[in-house]
């Protein structure tokens, strides 16, 4: 019954997204009024239906109820219900599920509580957002139904990739997500505002809270998943600039890009077509990624031709929204005035110019993603990884740092030079002093990695620089947000120049009582232990890391045996162990037995890495989140009705 | 860097250890550093440019696959019977294509790869300059 209530939501919320799309046009075209009021409680109910569609999707995963064919495949009755919950989203379907639930949501909140926009510019959005809902309605429905009954339920179920059985990734894909579909907002504003010729000011703070919003999430995920490859991978790596990485950082950059855009738009009223724009192409590469994930693109481009029909009705769905929406531009961007003008040496320059290196950015990451596809399918097979990012990326990303720098401190319209420097030069003697320090100290150090650090050191200063002399309980929580964004990518910055230019390594082969120096630690291998976990087996090893000031630290990594379900192989994962110092962290792991010439089997691989300022990257973009978040709340609009109510209160309350 | 891998390198060096996924062990350098601290860090930084052949989008300085442990054995012994970095990745190219290295070499196939990004930058570049040499003049107008 579940299964077949969920199906059967589905269609409805489908039908009602066809509504708001009729009678939105039906408005906009003119006449028909009273069809407007269709429109915002209709997108609520799509909402509301979609996500109780969801909602019937965990429970089938919790029922473990095998004759549903989504469930079968991906869920087994052993798995701890955390897993059996997570598993929901762990696959296309389910995951496309969401994806569209998150779409269906953010619909119902702007009916809900979008106050600011013109209405017939609220009806456009809404028709905009429900167009992109029914498009991927279909998708899920015709080719990704989640709720698939299968013929004979099979007695259990094939079980989930155990690698993705680790809690940060049980809820590393719907903060994903929520960053990615959230852009369908800005979307979905910038098309109706297009429709409606109303760009300026009132709209782009209209949006600007979306955008902060999905980037937040953004910023959280990607962070996220980071800390995740770092530590269940098992080799220490924290990125990889791999396609399914790079599809999630494209949308990123789009909403870093658009959200410092957005607010040229909002504060001086320029840059509108621009930022309706970079509104445009932030959603469209989220489904970009969407489809180079799902459509199997990724692997190998015959992995697309064997079952080419989810890859063709995506990539049909996808000429058709951003086909459409950039029609919509080119029809309508002769009377999208840029709007006011500035000089090169202002708030809004300096803006441009970040605009500017963050689409390149964009740009080349997509190109690098793209390339080897398209390479392969004209008969040529290449691999484009960290070299060609590091060389291509790195220096734009440093000089983007610069720019930042100098941003926060210029003021709108016009600027001085001189008046710039004179705001300078703290920044720049610490920068000064971290080049020194690593020249005269850091021994062989790379010149990427060098100039990272010395770049750090100068944002780290700089962007405290915009608190200076103001008194900070009355600064605003927009500039606090800025501030700690700032500084979150001075310390991000650092921890990747330190990681990369200091890392230590050490693999062996090692029986127990060996002792280990890595870094600044001893470590001694006392021993392995069988241990038996809710769904796996597991060899856990004990080490004692020693630092040379004395103090000691039991660490124990893991090597993890998950037994094939239902006739699939068994799955081995490393769980690696962290010990977490002011200084960086330790890295262990580990491997497989390693046998000697006389047979016995008393040694074991293990794999030790120092990583100086490691926690940094992640502590950055914590920060980098965390100051958006302020932002966010300085510029919500809940703050602003809760304001404007007591205004009002205390007027009543003084009126005759 | 100050690797000191002197006493336990040579713990393992020789020996077979046992894989429990594959038939045959993995051969020696593919879990043990070099013994010398500089022909070590050449061959790290070359195993991280070298994709792992049967792995999703991973290097073979960092993957668990047999394949990939046979590959850092290879690339290790090279480096430490003298071979540099660079004869290494042509042998290997020659192998098994570019395919295998993940810094794609330049040439008519990858010449957009690597010049895009300057495209990219100087077509924005000229987009964005024409906006401040027209604005630089005026001062608040407002052209909606």
């Amino acid at each position: 019954m579940i299964a077949e209530l969920g199906l059967a939501l589905l269609w409805i919320a489908a039908a009602l997204a066809c509504l708001s799309l009729v009678a939105g046009t039906l408005y906009l075209r003119g006449g028909q009024k009273d069809l407007a009021a269709l429109v915002r409680p209709a997108s609520v109910a799509q909402g509301v239906l979609t996500a109780t569609a969801f909602c019937l999707l965990i429970a089938l995963f919790v029922r473990s109820d095998m004759s549903v064919e989504l469930v079968a495949r991906n869920s087994n009755s052993l798995k701890p219900m955390i897993f059996k919950i997570a598993g929901t989203w762990g696959n296309h379907e389910g995951s496309m599920l969401l994806w569209l639930t998150i779409l269906s949501l953010s619909g119902a909140l702007i009916a809900l509580f979008e106050k600011r926009l013109r209405e017939d510019t609220l009806i456009a959005t809404l028709s905009a957002q429900a167009a992109l809902g029914l498009g991927f309605f279909a998708f899920l429905i015709f080719s990704s139904n989640p709720f698939n009954r299968l013929p004979v339920a099979p007695p259990d179920g094939q079980g989930l990739n155990p690698l993705l059985q680790d809690i940060g990734l049980a809820f590393h894909p719907p903060t994903l997500y929520v960053g990615y579909v959230g852009l369908s907002v800005a979307f979905s504003f910038a098309v109706g505002a297009l429709i409606t010729r109303e760009i300026g000011p009132a709209f782009a703070r209209a949006m600007r809270p979306w955008v902060l919003f999905s980037w937040i999430f953004l910023t959280i995920g990607i962070t996220a998943g980071s800390y995740w490859a770092y530590y269940e991978l098992g080799w220490g790596g924290w990125w990889f600039w791999d396609p399914v990485e790079n599809v999630s950082l494209i949308p990123w950059l789009a909403g870093a890009a658009l959200l410092h855009s957005v607010a040229v738009t909002a504060t001086r009223n320029a840059l509108r077509a621009w930022t309706v724009m970079l509104a445009v192409i932030g959603f469209s590469m989220s489904m970009v990624g969407t489809f180079i994930v799902r459509s199997g693109l990724l692997t190998s481009v015959h992995s697309f031709a064997v079952d080419p029909e989810r890859g063709t009705f995506l990539l049909v769905l996808m000429a058709i929204y951003i086909g459409g929406a950039l029609t919509l531009f080119a029809l309508r961007a002769g009377s999208v005035a840029e709007g006011k003008k500035f000089a090169l040496l202002s708030r809004e320059g300096a803006l441009v110019i970040n605009n500017l290196l963050l689409t390149t950015i964009l740009a080349l990451v997509l190109l690098g993603t793209l390339y080897p596809i398209v390479a392969e399918a004209m008969g040529e097979k290449i691999s484009v990884g960290p070299p060609y990012y590091n060389r291509v990326a790195g220096p734009l990303a440093l000089i983007l740092c610069l720019v930042m720098v100098a941003g926060p401190l210029l003021g709108w319209r016009k600027d001085d030079g001189k008046k710039l420097w004179s705001r300078l030069p703290l920044a720049i003697f610490a920068g000064a002093a971290v080049l020194f320090a690593l020249i005269l100290f850091g021994g062989k150090v790379g010149i990427l990695p060098l100039l990272g650090m010395t770049v750090a050191g100068v944002v780290a200063v700089a962007s405290l620089a915009p608190l200076w002399g103001r008194n900070l309980r009355r600064t605003p929580l927009p500039t606090w947000g800025m501030v700690i964004a700032h500084f979150g990518v001075a310390v991000c910055l650092a921890g990747m120049g330190a990681e990369s230019a200091f890392i230590k390594e050490r693999l062996v082969a090692a029986a127990p009582g060996d002792v280990i120096k890595v870094g600044d630690f001893a470590v001694k291998f006392v021993g392995v232990k069988p241990v038996a976990g809710p769904n796996f087996t597991s060899i856990e090893g004990t080490l004692v890391a020693t630092t040379s000031g004395g103090q000691s630290f039991t660490m124990r990594p893991e090597a993890r045996t998950f037994p094939g379900l239902m006739g699939t192989a068994p799955t081995e994962t490393n769980e690696a162990a962290l010990l977490t110092r002011p200084g960086g962290q330790l890295y262990a792991v580990l491997g497989q037995p390693v046998t000697s010439n006389d047979g016995t089997a008393d040694r074991y691989q293990i794999r030790l890495w120092w990583k100086p300022l490691v926690w940094w990257i992640w502590l950055g973009g914590g920060l980098i989140a965390l100051g958006a978040a302020l932002s966010l709340l300085g510029r919500a609009q809940l703050l602003g009705i809760w304001r404007s109510r007591r205004r009002r209160k205390s007027e009543e309350r003084f009126a005759p | 860097m100050r690797l000191m891998l002197v006493l336990l390198g040579l713990l393992g060096a020789f020996t077979a250890p046992l894989a429990a996924q594959d038939r045959l062990p993995p051969a020696p350098y593919a879990y043990e550093q070099l013994r010398d601290p500089a022909k070590e860090a050449r061959a790290k930084a070359l195993m991280e440019e070298l994709r792992c052949l049967v792995c999703q989008g991973q290097s073979i300085a960092d993957s668990d696959a047999p394949l990939a442990g046979d590959m850092r054995h290879e690339v290790r012994s090279k480096i430490a019977a003298g071979e540099s970095p660079d004869e290494i990745k042509a042998w290997l190219v020659a192998r098994y294509g570019n395919w295998v290295s993940y810094d794609p070499p330049f040439d008519r196939a990858t010449a957009f790869l690597w010049l895009g990004p300057l495209l990219f930058l100087l077509l924005g570049g000229w987009l964005a300059f024409g906006r401040f040499r027209r604005g630089a003049s005026d001062d608040a107008e407002d052209s909606a």
